[in-house]
């Protein structure tokens, strides 16, 4: 179910602005990867690049590979859809469908690639997805209300059960916290911990103290200035990042000295 | 803490601007309330006498004004709906041409010539009916009775000059379809971009993310659209006038040279030379024509209000 993912001199473009370069570094399966930076340094852009999401934006193209398990998302054949549906994605901001229910939500992808699944397998894939997000306990009963009627943290949860349903091998989280209270966050951060036993999970956050909980690795991404790329300035176990970086970059920004 | 017993509760400070606009605005909204009522109160005194009359002098075979109004209901509503038929899929897929697949200098000069179809007159398509329409679909009419002619929506005896009920249902969906397709066009762009990204995010084709966020969130726009073109179409005088040489009948063969009339395009030819009573039974069917417009919208607020905790405004 996880895999590695490699990445060879990736280098990202919005039309003629490179927006990430010269990035390369290997995550291994079953461990979770925080990328952290100021704003507008490319971590997001870079992590859309692992299902290419990033293809949604006209003009936006890589050049370089992206390799998970050894086969390279950007070869010629491959096709974007076919990526995404291996490698998941939680956003930003809970975006569950206000115009399904719950259980419908987490069964949407289900349902991409397999329309004619029975009902008992359905709900068993359900209570399965549901459980694993920890979210089964608080929804168990109203499977079939809208997915808006929940709160924050629990569309968050249910988003990330959503993706878990299609069995992806990597969950990539873009900043998955940033709207959510302390207690939700702590929530999403626990079953973080509880994923990583069966995916590979990459995530963006521009909160430390995260990184430092739940990642086993950490890449520091910094930019130069306005219009310049951004690049991964450091990248290694969460542990030496955060008490014994070897660039003064990373340094001055986990202490709080810029950014 | 204390509760200070407060005689006067505090008052927000009016200002001249606030009373202006609030008064303003309450004025509009009472001046469209008057002048429905209005016309309410008008189609209901006028059409009375209609109802109380001597059921010979209301219609040429005596039989009172029901068995008058009721082939022409039958073909206002038949119409209308095959107009709807054509016009609802070509909108919808022109409209998400426009918002999620063609390039943006395609799409905004789409949008312009859907939008400047949207000004041409009523009378206009109807002389496009007459002249163009109908001539050029009278062969295919033809074929159509030769060869399907079994179905009964299509039995003959073909219409000789192509002026068939079908032929009015191509004008009205023309007509109808820029406002269904400008409407569309507008909640189709206003879906979310999370959404849409969630979709994609999940594996989603362009089709499939269609299908999965933007068709769902648009649903209400999208019946509100068809409700408005629907309208139109059912209201439409002049392009069902000019194209139908009017029979009051109820008959569902498209093709044939005996089609049904409309209310509305049968007020505008009988109207000219009503007096008395004739008079009174042509607003009585405007006012039947009133309560189908009033029901048809009524249904589709019903449908809408139905799955509102799914509409994604909460």
């Amino acid at each position: 179910m996880s895999k590695r993912i490699e990445v060879r001199d990736l280098n990202v473009f919005y039309g003629n602005f490179k927006a990430v370069a010269d990035v390369s570094l290997t995550i291994e399966p079953k461990t979770v990867t925080a990328f952290i930076g100021p704003s507008g340094c490319g971590k997001s852009t870079f992590l859309r690049t692992l299902n290419r999401m990033h293809e949604v934006i006209p003009g936006a193209y890589v050049e370089g590979e992206v390799l998970i398990d050894g086969e390279n998302l950007y070869a010629a054949n491959t096709d974007p859809v076919e990526v995404r549906r291996q490698v998941g994605m939680v956003f930003q901001r809970p975006n569950p469908f206000p115009t399904m229910s719950i259980r419908d939500n987490v069964l949407a992808g289900v349902k991409l690639n397999n329309n004619r699944i029975s009902k008992s397998d359905a709900d068993d894939l359900v209570k399965k997805s549901l459980q694993g997000a920890n979210l089964w306990k608080e929804v168990k009963d109203r499977l079939d209300k809208p997915g808006s009627s929940l709160s924050g943290g629990q569309q968050q949860r249910l988003c990330i059960a959503r993706a878990i349903a299609v069995s992806p091998d990597v969950l990539l989280m873009d900043e998955p916290c940033s709207a959510l209270d302390p207690i939700s966050t702590l929530a999403i951060e626990d079953l973080i911990d509880e994923l990583k036993s069966d995916f590979t999970i990459v995530i963006v956050t521009h909160n430390m103290q995260q990184a430092s909980r739940v990642s086993d690795k950490t890449a520091f991404f910094n930019i130069e200035g306005t219009g310049m790329p951004g690049r991964l300035i450091e990248y290694g176990d969460t542990r030496t990042i955060f008490e014994r970086p070897s660039v003064q970059a990373t340094e001055d920004y986990i202490s709080g000295r810029f950014g | 803490m204390p509760v200070a017993p407060s005689a006067t509760r505090p008052r927000s400070r009016q200002r001249p601007g606030d009373v202006l606009f609030s008064g303003a605005a309450l004025a509009a909204g009472i001046l469209i309330l008057v002048a429905l009522a209005a016309v309410t109160i008008f189609l209901i005194a006028q059409a009375l006498p209609a109802f109380t009359a001597n059921p010979a002098d209301v219609s040429k075979d005596g039989r009172g004004f029901w068995s008058f109004v009721v082939p022409l209901v039958f073909g206002t509503i038949w119409a209308a709906a095959l107009a709807l038929l054509i016009a609802l899929p070509l909108s919808i897929g022109i409209a998400l041409f426009i918002s999620h697949y063609a390039p943006r200098r395609v799409a905004v000069t789409l949008g312009y010539i859907v939008d400047l179809l949207a000004a041409v007159p009523s009378v206009v398509f109807g002389l496009w009916g007459i002249t163009v329409l109908a001539p050029a679909m009278q062969p295919v009419y033809v074929w159509l009775v030769d060869n399907l002619g079994w179905i009964p929506l299509f039995a003959g005896p073909v219409s000789g000059t192509g002026r068939t009920v079908l032929t009015v249902a191509i004008v009205l969906a023309v007509m109808i379809l820029p406002i269904i397709t400008a409407l569309s066009r507008e909640v189709f762009l206003q879906t979310p971009r999370l959404h849409e990204e969630a979709a994609l995010a999940l594996g989603a084709t362009r089709w499939e993310m269609i299908r999965m966020a933007v068709l769902p969130f648009g649903r209400p726009g999208l019946i509100s659209a068809t409700m408005l073109g629907l309208g139109r179409a059912l209201g439409e005088t002049m392009a069902v006038a000019m194209v139908l040489s009017p029979s009051v009948i109820i008959s569902f063969a498209l093709l044939t040279s005996q089609n049904p009339t409309t209310i509305a395009a049968n007020i505008a030819l009988n109207f000219p030379e009503a007096s008395g009573i004739g008079v009174n039974v042509l607003i009585a069917t405007g006012l039947v024509l009133f309560l189908i417009t009033l029901l048809v919208n009524s249904l589709a607020r019903f449908i809408i209000n139905r799955r509102k905790d799914f509409s994604g405004a909460n």
